[in-house]
């Protein structure tokens, strides 16, 4: 083995990459187990330093809790190590190519941070007197006329708080139109059978029932399908445009007329709007209400689960239905009206004004032409990545171009005793996030890939290659690579049945079976 | 274009790899009548410097809470929130993470989840915490129509102390669902008011402590009353840092609780994002709404976390699902979970006692207001009292003495006929100058 001059090896020793190395601590190099808070914790432990109380809690009398919360604390130092520790255990956008179709886990800016947490927006309470909220005011006017513009529809609900809270939102409006008109009746709504589980969720919330629409071999709606179930009972359609299987639907403005003409509404499921945003406005295509998840489309952070935003743009037809609160623009400025307007109320304040204030800076960056090129290099990308795979992989629907987003069965997998699950798990090792899998429900073995539009050739290649490179170890009979990956991620596959059949949800101790042992003398 | 990687060069060459001559034969199947050839009527890309200005100039034209004296709380209050937590949400890993659907990789934020859920079924007393709702007001909601699923009853009794926006929010989406809404007028310490309408047909009943109006009840009988009938109780509570001073819903018989989060670990925001609590009853488990991450094992035994109980949601029942959410407050319960980590056991239970500490301060200084009325008999960190005049006029004018001094109940409710009600809150963040100010600018206000 060569040596520095002060005796340090200059190579790396063999041992160190043999499969199988095991430290003496168990753990894996910087990489440790971390214990939960409560495990970590005390309850006489802080992290902060706060004045002692000046007045006493003998007022409340017995209202005053005397049990103990449960609750540990850490200092400082331990706190941050212990959450930056977790969070080396999570992939992120910011590590490499996040492929989750229908998701649009592209880039989060970090100028949007920065102008969401100036204090005239952070430090701004919902309820301060509207004379002294001017700015968030305007900036809500301003992005509700960003989102009109680019959906060229008359009017926007801003206030849902997710993209299922918008599909309630919207859903809400046109019940609210039908009644107002006198058509109570319409009780049914049509989905197809690729759409979000939301879309069913949310039609079932509201009363209605839910009838599924076929699909074409091509992946789009059936439209003798849909013809043959419209009806005087149909209250709305719910399509997803381009829709789940990453297609846009050449039908849509049929689809739309039909709708009409059967006296029903067009709810569009936005999720998949970075596809056309700039090159198509959904209130040219006959859509009725849309909601726009922000944190898809306008680079909102996904922040391990949320918070979205899921503003709805409305027609005419439904803009007076419309949820409160409204912002107002006057002669004095702007006004919120809080009460008795539309169908009600979706939450306690005005929406995600932390999202609005992110994505208007998204929005304002990329401005009328980068929000083109958006689209364009989304399904550029989605189409190059379609392109590469389709020499190992069999797309779902071969002919013609995909939108943003490229759809793969497991038919190419046949015979290798490998699975779309275990395909995946073994995209982990090669240092990817799984595409989402098993969803549209139509396709078998479904592998949904979304690489957004801010990927560039290179990670778009590297991605390409890794997964070229799986499929043909799975096709080379290396099944046992797939069955058992994970193999290189902070854990191994969870027992994710377990977990269901004996739920534990919270932590607690573990129950004392044996007495301590007594302390050793000194 | 600063967020596209992709150069004239490398489209070119992408195209070629796909095998068509332009971008437009990507977007042959767009109905020609809907093709814009145009770009849009909006300005063009900005640099940051721009956005910057731009946004700047906007946010310079709102008056931050911390710029002065300022009471407003009514379902969101000011708190101070460590420099840490902010620091740490803004990790790569956290905040541009999805939904943790693939464990292997998400073991940060499905641990951090477990966490927030065992420390949010420890403020409430109840067994079991879900991941999280959008807030306190759709968690409300969502809580009527779980008690529907329990009991098979339609009908929800809502106390007149609560929230008047939590009611319409339940009204709105909880009648869409078909359920029958009775709300109670606006009192402002009339809890136990719910008991007279309990019935066979009564599904649950919402009560709030501490209420709109700040009164802390104890809903020991109100549970009782409920049970009895067959119903469940929920409470409903918009300050969380009160769940370290006051006995909690769970010790109380409440066998749902729901909770607006905001006020350990996150901004105002104008009201946006927020993160709703949500805790109940072991049993009843399986007719919660949204997200669960349960403790399992890896395939080599070592502890892990999932996202569990996955069949009561839409992505898999569907129109069957207990709820339509999926998207939840992921980055808002972290910033809760660390909150909550600095200021521990002891930390709450000071933090909660410091605010109740100044709102006696806050108490005082009213009470020696000629005029003014207290109306609020046992609070928390939020008083109700009784102005001589329309108390929306009372702040307008009191702005002209640089002081935000409250939240009219008229602007919750106009047609309550309490317009001479407004609802003052303190926190650790006022200070005695800050009350001070106050009580200088309603001796100033009142009686001219």
């Amino acid at each position: 083995m060569s040596m520095s001059s002060v005796g340090r090896p200059t190579q790396p020793a063999a041992a160190n990459s043999e499969v199988g190395f095991q430290s003496l601590s168990g753990g894996r190099g910087l990489l440790q187990d971390e214990p939960l808070l409560f495990e970590l914790g005390g309850w006489d432990k802080t992290g902060v330093d706060l004045d002692e109380p000046e007045h006493d809690a003998s007022d409340l009398g017995d209202l005053a809790r005397t049990a103990p919360i449960g609750l540990a604390g850490l200092s400082e130092p331990e706190t941050l190590r212990h959450y930056v520790r977790l969070s080396q255990k999570n992939h992120a956008i910011d590590l490499a190519l996040y492929p989750l179709g229908s998701c649009t886990m592209k880039h989060n800016p970090r100028l949007n941070e920065k102008m969401a947490r100036l204090a005239g927006f952070a430090d701004l309470h919902p309820l301060a007197p509207v004379s002294t909220a001017q700015g968030a005011l305007a900036l809500i006017d301003r992005l509700a006329h960003w989102l009109k513009t680019l959906t060229g529809m008359p009017a926007v609900a801003m206030s849902p708080k997710a993209g299922a809270h918008g599909e309630l939102c919207g859903l809400l409006c046109i019940k609210a139109a039908h009644e107002a008109a006198g058509h109570g009746e319409r009780r049914r709504v049509l989905v197809p059978t690729s759409a979000h589980g939301t879309n069913p969720a949310t039609a079932a919330f509201v009363g209605y029932s839910v009838e599924e629409i076929a699909q074409t071999a091509d992946g789009r709606v059936d439209l003798a399908d849909l013809e043959a179930k419209l009806g005087p009972d149909v209250a709305a359609i719910m399509v997803t445009n381009p829709n789940t299987c990453g297609l846009f639907e050449r039908e849509i403005i049929e689809i739309a007329r039909l709708t009409h003409a059967h006296g029903a509404y067009f709810y569009c499921d936005g999720a998949n709007f970075n596809a056309i945003v700039g090159r198509v406005r959904p209130g040219d295509l006959g859509v009725d209400a849309m909601h726009i998840n922000l944190h898809k489309t306008f680079s909102t952070p996904h922040g391990g689960g949320g918070p979205g935003a899921g503003p709805v743009v409305l027609s005419q037809a439904l803009a007076a239905f419309a949820p409160a609160p409204w912002v107002v623009s006057g002669g004095d400025g702007f006004t919120l009206t809080e009460q008795d307007v539309g169908f009600g109320r979706m939450s306690a304040f005005h929406g995600q004004m932390g999202m609005f204030v992110r994505a208007y800076a998204y929005m304002r960056s990329h401005g009328a032409d980068g929000l083109r090129q958006v689209a364009e290099d989304a399904v550029l990308n989605a189409n190059y990545i379609k392109a590469r795979l389709s020499a190992e992989m069999t797309p779902a629907f071969p002919d013609g171009p995909c939108m943003h987003e490229a759809l793969f069965d497991d038919g190419w997998l046949e015979g290798t005793g490998v699975t779309t699950l275990d395909f995946a798990k073994a995209m982990i090792d090669e240092g990817f996030h799984p595409m989402t899998m098993y969803f549209p429900l139509v396709v078998h073995g479904a592998m949904l890939i979304e690489p957004t539009e801010t990927e560039s050739k290179r990670e778009l290649d590297r991605f390409c290659d890794a997964l070229i490179a799986l499929a043909q170890a799975a096709k080379a009979g290396d099944a046992e690579r797939f069955k058992t990956a994970p193999h290189l991620a902070p854990l191994r596959r969870l027992d994710e049945t377990q977990a269901a059949r004996k739920p534990r949800l919270t932590w607690r101790p573990e129950p004392i079976t044996v007495a301590p042992a007594p302390l050793a003398a000194e | 274009m600063r967020y596209l990687p992709l150069t004239p060069d490398d489209r070119a060459r992408m195209l070629g790899v796909i095998g068509v001559p332009d971008i437009d034969a990507l977007f042959v199947d767009v109905p020609a009548a809907a093709r814009r050839r145009d770009l849009f009527d909006l300005p063009l890309h900005a640099g940051e410097l721009e956005v910057e200005r731009e946004l700047g100039a906007l946010a310079a034209r709102n008056r931050p809470a911390g710029a002065g004296p300022f009471f407003c709380g009514a379902g969101a209050y000011r708190h101070h929130v460590p420099a840490s937590v902010d620091h740490i949400i803004q990790r790569s890993e956290f905040l541009t993470s999805y939904t943790p659907y693939q464990p292997e990789i998400a073991q940060g934020t499905l641990q951090v989840l477990f966490e927030f859920q065992t420390q949010v079924a420890a403020l409430t007393g109840l067994d079991v915490a879900n991941a999280s709702m959008y807030d306190g007001s759709t968690a409300c909601a969502e809580a009527v129509m779980m008690a529907k699923r329990v009991t098979r009853r339609e009908k929800a009794i809502l106390s007149g102390g609560l929230h008047p926006h939590y009611a319409a929010t339940t009204q709105t989406i909880a009648h869409a669902e078909g359920m029958q809404i009775v709300r109670q007028a606006a009192a402002i310490d009339a809890e136990a008011d719910v008991i007279d309408a309990i019935d066979a047909e009564t599904a649950c009943v919402v009560v709030q402590t501490p209420n709109v109006f700040g009164v802390v009840t104890d809903v020991t009988k109100i549970a009782e009353a409920a049970h009895a009938a067959g119903a469940l109780l929920i409470v409903v509570t918009t300050e969380a840092v009160s769940f370290g001073l006051l006995k909690s819903p769970g010790e109380m018989g409440a066998d749902i609780a729901v909770a607006e989060g905001q006020s350990i670990g996150n901004a105002l925001n104008y009201g946006g994002p927020y993160v709703g609590l949500f805790t109940c009853r072991e049993k009843l488990v399986r007719q919660m709404p949204g997200r669960l991450c349960g403790e399992t094992v890896d395939a080599e035994g070592r502890r892990g976390y999932v996202l569990t109980l996955s069949t009561r949601e839409q992505h898999i029942r569907r129109e069957k699902a207990t709820s339509n959410i999926c998207t939840n407050s992921g980055l808002c319960a972290l910033a809760f979970t660390i909150h909550l980590s600095l200021l521990g056991e002891v930390g709450l239970r000071r933090l909660a006692a410091l605010n109740h500490s100044r709102a006696r301060e806050l108490r005082d200084a009213l009470a020696a207001v000629p005029g003014v009325e207290i109306l609020t008999p046992r609070f928390f960190n939020e008083i109700a009292v009784r102005t001589p005049g329309d108390a929306a006029a009372l702040v307008e004018a009191m702005l002209a003495d640089g002081v935000v001094g409250g939240v009219p109940y008229s602007r919750l409710a106009p047609d309550a006929g309490l317009d001479d009600v407004l609802l003052l809150a303190a926190t650790e963040t006022t200070t005695t100058d800050d009350i001070a100010a106050l009580s200088a600018a309603l001796n100033r206000r009142i009686g001219r």
